[in-house]
């Protein structure tokens, strides 16, 4: 084949002449270009332009209102990026800040995203009034709620625990705080912040679909994009148009992932904080392609220049954040006042909100969201149950088998990060049609979209347990019930125990759109917290979302520690292989 | 030149102390007014046991950690962050995997701000000189130890340092490796081939000082000092199996045994702390009763000499001087002079079976070290007959960094163990005396 020819690398001497390559590089990034610029043009217009030209379900606009979800993902996906290298600089280069900034955003990361939009639409409508732009960053914030958090957690992480003998030479070699910054700190934390941003991502379809058809009181806007369009399919009763939006999206993820992520992943393994090369590393042909075009590589060389430029310039670092290779005693009076302005800002918070909450609250109020909040633990118990009852045994079997894995795989990992909010409305029309009780049958809505990550954590674990330990196993004549708890579930456990955080976090979040659910004039819901806070967002109730969203950011955090962490812990310490 | 009247003084520290926070409050000594001066043109050995201090000692000089008290100079003036023209060569050699050879190399300039063509004529040059042609393109972790520190080497001869810090730069390579590497520094420093103007090395390797250096302070530990100084006169290339080198090599272990001995009476040798405070170093029950049993067996018949004892277990000298100091402490055996000599109980037990062994080990253990002891009191007195680590840890903590207490508990739950005098849960973190059934 002409191609597999081309796959040659060139003979020397022909180093400059652009090559078939080129061109199909030069169109995609061309191509790329004027998307972009088309789709930001569309972000200034004015908000009645939204009106005269509703959404349509004629499939022929699904393209561009691909294109619109896509924008807004992406613009949401820099934004987190920039926050999380702020964020995560100060907190690790601060310790005063750092006592403020992580648990901060540790609760953070257990507020209900979607209980976010309600004031956040009304906040940025205000800074531009009559302007679609308005509407569009509000989209795109509750986006990045939903993305920055682990994001930035793990560049906090990774900052903290750069090799001390790494941190010696870049000292001893006279580096200043912004070169170290960019050699050290951002090139160690690169792999742990990439596979972050992929499972952010992950989580952000679903949440850039939930957010992009908002009712807030009486304002209701309805940005063209995917989600508004299957919005509009549910209130005609459109199948085959959720049909088509499910196929829209479907192309949409695989097209991320094979142009943007994979050659990120593949680029970034160099990052890999290893001294001896292990494993396969990962490919992809995207990268290839640009790394195979002279013309591209030759354009790439000036921004490698201007990274150097950028990494090396003189930055004075505000002594606050630089580290002194010789640590003074850190001043007793300086933190002193620092937790009395500490302090001081919690009590003056906690004063206006409560002020604020007792003028429309009774204490009843409270019990009552609280009550809401326990029906709905208990489905995301007894669903993170279930799915574990099955997805474990299923994704043991598979990782068991690598041929089979390595084509699941991917598969599961897909379906992660489809967002499930989108098939929501056939589950919805089968309910209504048989007529089913709601409070059990919404319930499952809530774990559609996140029990994956539980089905390729388990495949991920079982795949990596090591065959000695099988082969142990077998020789022994370990089998049935004691293989699996003898063997193969401790082995698994650290692995589960991730998938299952992230299912459990994302159970919570997705409950505000799961337990209400329409289907053309059909309402259905569910008694739980998350229809409490649905329900409140849409009568323009703030004190009622305030109060639903701190309940359940209370509920995730005492889940979180009490249940997770501790498991956790024990996975690291006592189960982790090798 | 300005100073014409002495060598020039590139380091003079006087008096220089070091102490770090301990678990209970006090500080812990690490270094205790330590002299030291670097001249031009000397490589400088920097001799001691592992955790003796001198790799914080080094650490000062570079300038990455500050002394507590006493006077610390470079060129004349005192060491605030790290002084121009000096550069580390890492133990682990510390490369960034992310930067390829000739990155990692231009890196130090690049701090300096050597415009791009300099950068690389004196990268490339300073490749060339440490033998990495061919590799420039490479990322570290597609090379082999051996070369990676040439890397390492590279990128610090680069900034052409004054003085060359190595903190046991050949430690964590293979035999063959360290020793083609240690030759070709010899050689590329008498032909006066390296940017620099003098070297101090850290390393706990008596021949591979006496190999390179010649000057060599033996460093004491608890808290460290400078206990002796050794010249070395003899001519490059220097010979292993030449009288004067071995001559030498044995007066080094003598002396880094020395100080042990006229302390056995009254205590616990150098062993650092007395009495339940006394710091445990971990080593294998097994480890313990192989190295009795060939100390027992001919040609040693129970009194070896350590440097060959070395040799032929194909130690270093502190991993010996290690093992030979808890046999010591559990009064199996006697360090003094370069030599270690089994005890009567030493000899016995070489002769024993298993339970035979483990009961002669916990008579020893509960005679002779305090903390066993304590722990075996307290579970006698406890009606539970359980009592937590916490409960002795505190205790340690009184006494030594939380670091120490770590290791001696460690040490304390592993001989307990094999001497079955209590039972330990690593997950309740209990001590008991019952053991499964």
């Amino acid at each position: 084949m002409a191609l597999q020819d081309l796959r040659v690398l060139p003979a020397l001497g022909q180093a400059f002449r652009p090559n078939v390559w080129d061109i199909v590089a030069l169109v995609l990034v061309i191509g790329a270009m004027v998307l972009i610029v088309y789709g930001g043009e569309q972000t200034t217009l004015p908000l009645s332009t939204l009106e005269r030209t509703p959404i349509s379900l004629d499939p022929v606009h699904l393209p561009f209102y691909a294109l619109r979800t896509t924008m807004r993902m992406l613009l949401a996906i820099v934004c987190s990026i920039i926050f999380t290298f702020v964020y995560a600089a100060i907190a690790a280069k601060s310790r005063r800040a750092e006592m403020v900034l992580i648990p901060l955003l540790d609760i953070l990361q257990s507020v209900p995203i979607l209980g976010f939009l309600t004031f956040t639409v009304v906040f940025f409508m205000n800074l531009f009034p009559d302007n679609v732009m308005g509407a569009e960053l509000a989209c795109v914030f509750a986006i990045f709620t939903s993305q920055a958090w682990n994001m930035t957690f793990s560049m906090y992480q990774s900052i903290r625990n750069v090799p001390k003998d790494l941190e010696e030479a870049t000292q001893s070699f006279h580096l200043s705080g912004w070169q170290r910054f960019w050699r050290l700190d951002v090139p160690f934390a690169m792999p742990g912040l990439i596979w972050n941003t992929m499972m952010s991502m992950s989580g952000g379809w679903f949440f850039v679909v939930a957010s992009e058809a908002i009712t807030v009181g009486n304002t209701t806007v309805t940005l063209p994009g995917v989600g508004s369009y299957v919005a509009l399919a549910i209130e005609r009763q459109n199948l085959l148009a959720i049909g088509y939006a499910l196929l829209t999206m479907l192309l949409v993820i695989i097209a991320y992932d094979q142009l943007l992520f994979r050659p990120i992943v593949a680029w970034a393994d160099k990052f890999r904080f290893e001294q001896i090369a292990s494993g396969e590393p990962p490919t992809s042909w995207m990268l290839d392609l640009f790394r195979r075009t002279r013309a591209l590589r030759a354009l790439s060389r000036p921004f490698a220049a201007v990274n150097r430029t950028f990494s090396n310039l003189q930055v004075t670092v505000p002594a606050a954040f630089s580290q002194p290779a010789v640590e003074p005693k850190p001043s007793r009076l300086v933190d002193a006042i620092w937790f009395a302005i500490l302090a001081i800002a919690t009590g003056y918070a906690a004063w206006r909100a409560f002020a604020y909450l007792s003028t429309s609250l009774a204490p009843s109020d409270v019990l009552s969201a609280f009550g809401y909040g326990l029906i709905t633990l208990a489905r995301v118990v007894v669903l993170i149950t279930l799915a574990t009852l099955i997805w474990v045994p299923v994704g043991v079997w598979i990782g068991l088998r690598p041929k089979l894995a390595e084509r699941v795989q991917p598969l599961a990992q897909f379906l992660a990060a489809f967002p499930a909010n989108l098939a929501f409305p056939i589950f919805v029309s089968l309910i209504v049609y048989f007529r089913l009780n709601p409070n059990i049958w919404l319930s499952p809505l809530m774990i559609l979209g996140t029990q994956w990550y539980i089905l390729f954590n388990v495949i991920a674990g079982a795949s990596a347990f090591p065959s000695d330990l099988r082969e142990a196993a077998s020789s022994f004549h370990l089998k049935g019930w004691r293989w699996w708890t003898k063997a193969v579930l401790p082995g698994i456990f650290p692995y589960y125990i991730t998938g299952a955080i992230t299912a459990s976090g994302g159970s919570w979040n997705a409950s505000i759109v799961a337990e209400v659910a329409s289907w053309g004039d059909e309402h259905l819901s569910a008694a739980g917290l998350g229809a409490y806070i649905a329900k409140a967002t849409e009568a323009g109730d703030y004190a009622r979302v305030i109060l639903g969203i701190a309940v359940m950011c209370v509920l995730v955090t005492l889940f979180n520690r009490l249940l997770w962490r501790p498991l956790y812990a024990f996975g690291e310490r006592r189960l982790r292989l090798g | 030149m300005l100073d014409q009247v002495n060598p020039t003084k590139l380091i003079d520290f006087r008096s220089v102390c070091r102490s770090f926070p301990k678990g209970s409050g006090d500080d812990l000594l690490v270094l205790e007014k330590v002299d030291l001066t670097i001249n031009s043109g000397e490589i400088v050995g920097l001799l001691g046991r592992s955790g003796s201090g001198k790799s914080t000692l080094l650490r000062i000089i570079a300038g990455l950690i500050a002394p507590t008290s006493g006077d610390a100079k470079c060129r004349g003036e005192t060491i605030v962050g790290p002084p121009n023209g000096i550069a580390m060569v890492f133990q682990s050699f510390a490369l960034f995997p992310w930067l390829t050879v000739l990155q990692n190399v231009e890196l130090g300039l690049e701090a300096l701000g050597v415009d791009a063509a300099e950068r690389r004529k004196r990268a490339l040059a300073a490749i060339d000189l440490i033998g990495l042609d061919g590799f420039e393109s490479a990322y570290p972790k597609e090379l082999s130890g051996g070369m990676r520190q040439r890397v390492g080497f590279a990128r610090a001869l680069v900034v052409h340092p004054d003085l060359l810090l190595m903190d046991e730069p050949f430690s964590a390579l293979d035999v063959l490796t360290a020793e083609t590497l240690r030759t070709d520094l010899v050689d590329l420093w008498i032909e006066g081939r390296l940017p620099i103007k003098s070297v101090l090395m850290v390393t706990h390797n008596i021949e591979e000082a006496v190999l390179m250096c010649d000057r060599i302070l033996v460093f004491s530990s608890n808290p460290g000092r400078v206990a002796a100084e050794f010249k070395v006169d003899l001519p490059h290339p220097r010979n292993r199996l030449d009288p004067a080198f071995r001559l030498l090599v044995d007066q080094l272990y003598a002396r880094m045994t020395q100080r042990a001995e006229p302390k056995v009476p009254s205590s616990l040798g150098n062993i650092p702390g007395t009495g339940v405070g006394m710091v445990l170093n971990h080593v294998s029950s097994n480890v313990l009763s192989g190295l009795i049993e060939t100390l027992a067996a001919p040609p040693y018949d129970g009194h070896a000499d350590l440097p060959v004892l070395a040799g032929q277990l194909q130690l270093e000298a502190d991993e010996i001087l290690h093992l030979g100091e808890s046999l010591q402490l559990l009064r199996f055996a006697q360090l003094s002079e370069g030599d270690l000599v089994l005890t009567e109980s030493g000899k016995r037990f070489a002769h024993l079976e298993t339970d035979a062994r483990k009961k002669l080990f916990a008579e020893h253990l509960i005679n002779y070290i305090p903390v066993f002891g304590l722990i075996r009191r307290v579970l006698d007195e406890r009606p539970s007959h359980t009592a937590p680590a916490a409960r002795f840890r505190i205790e340690l903590e009184d006494y030594m960094s939380e670091e120490y207490a770590d290791e001696t508990l460690k040490t304390v739950v592993s001989w307990g163990r094999y001497a079955e005098l209590f039972a330990y849960d690593e997950q309740a973190e209990l001590f008991s005396l019952e053991n499964p059934h």
